[in-house]
């Protein structure tokens, strides 16, 4: 597989897969407004997956469609952040839908965004220019993802006593997983050298920047980093995904080719 | 709005002694907000829903996720539901019966010159 194509696959999948896990809150919201909102968020990540899709199934060529990349690749053919694929609880305790936990949804989408609008910012100035304008569009859905989980993540982590705690653990659970952001890929070094990709080293200042003022406003303190840098984007992944996969693509692969 | 509780700070106040969460019960519903969105063809904002919201920041958030997916706007207002004062339907009758039979206030009546156009 060209490496360019497989730099976008790992956008493609960074994409749907929190996509996913995010729609997993709709008509389960804490409020109405708010599975609203998130369920907007949701959709914003399953259109950029599917922009990514056609312009990776374009470069494979052969029988890859955008469906097809979706719907009938395995765990360890995913490329996503391992960040992306953990459910929404924290760190054990029980996978039920009653034990999921908002802090967790908010504190990872937060770390995300603020990570995605500097990557697509970077990525409008793409030698692809299918990518550049993928990442022009997905720019502005970004800025309101980062928003919306900032305002929350201030809300929370600076609200009750309880809020903040909950966030706090949040923190505690998902910082690590960041770590991988920072360790380029071999598809991200090689579409960087190209001129398709960013040097994800090079980001690492601002993200922390927008982190360390988000955390200080939300009265939230940082963690030191420690222990396994995980490598989801090279297809070592958590138990979760396989899990999240099969919901996702069950339909597909019980009806092949289903059209509506 | 006396009664709200401010929702983002609580804890920070509280710490700092200033707050009065410790004092004063939580609500159990956030604020009720009224929202007017501007069309892209529209001059004025139009009412078109209502919805609950910690604070104005938030319901504006709150609104664009509720009231603008589809494209219906360019602009936002949101205006706490207590700031409204409406009238009262028992004073139907005094408020609104007595203009029935004033036809004359309707510019009706006038001929219009050419050469204003459509009014």
């Amino acid at each position: 597989m060209s490496a360019i194509a497989d730099y976008i696959l790992h956008l493609a999948d960074n994409a749907v897969v929190l996509g996913q896990r995010n729609a997993e809150w709709c008509g389960h919201g804490p409020i109405l407004e708010e599975d609203l909102a998130l369920a907007n968020v949701s959709l914003d990540l399953i259109g950029q997956a599917r922009l990514l899709y056609q312009r990776a199934a374009t470069l494979l060529g052969g029988d890859a469609t955008e469906d097809s990349l979706a719907y009938f690749r395995d765990a360890a053919e995913f490329r996503n952040y391992t960040l992306l694929e953990l459910p929404h609880h924290g760190p054990l305790v029980g996978y039920a839908a009653s034990d999921r936990d908002y802090a967790t949804t908010i504190v990872r989408n937060f770390l995300y965004s603020a990570l995605m609008v500097q990557l697509w910012e970077g990525l409008t100035k793409s030698s692809d220019s299918e990518l550049a304008a993928i990442a022009a569009k997905s720019l502005k859905e970004a800025s309101y993802h980062l928003h919306h989980a900032r305002d929350w993540l201030v809300r929370l982590g600076d609200g009750t006593d309880e809020s903040h705690a909950r966030v706090q653990a949040a923190v505690d659970h998902l910082m690590p997983y960041t770590e991988e952001f920072w360790t380029p890929s071999p598809a991200e070094s090689a579409a960087a050298a190209a001129g398709v990709g960013v040097d994800v080293r090079s980001l690492r200042a601002g993200w922390d920047a927008l982190v360390n003022d988000a955390f200080a406003e939300a009265t939230v303190t940082r963690p030191a980093f420690r222990g396994y840098v995980t490598e989801g984007k090279v297809g070592v992944h958590s138990e979760h995904l396989g899990f999240l996969l099969t919901e996702m693509q069950s339909l597909a692969r019980a009806h092949p080719g289903a059209t509506w | 709005m006396s009664n709200a509780q401010p929702f983002e700070g609580a804890r920070t106040e509280a710490r700092q002694g200033g707050g009065s969460s410790s004092t004063t019960p939580a609500l159990k519903e956030w604020p009720l907000w009224e929202v007017f969105v501007r069309s892209k063809q529209g001059l004025e904002h139009k009412h078109c829903g209502s919805l609950h919201a910690a604070d104005a920041s938030q319901a504006l958030h709150m609104a664009r996720d509720v009231y603008t997916r589809r494209q219906e706007g360019v602009s936002i207002w949101v205006v706490p539901s207590a700031a409204i004062t409406a009238s009262n339907p028992d004073d139907k009758g005094e408020l609104f019966d007595p203009a029935a039979d004033k036809i004359y206030r309707h510019p009706t009546f006038y001929e219009i010159p050419e050469e204003v156009g459509h009014m």
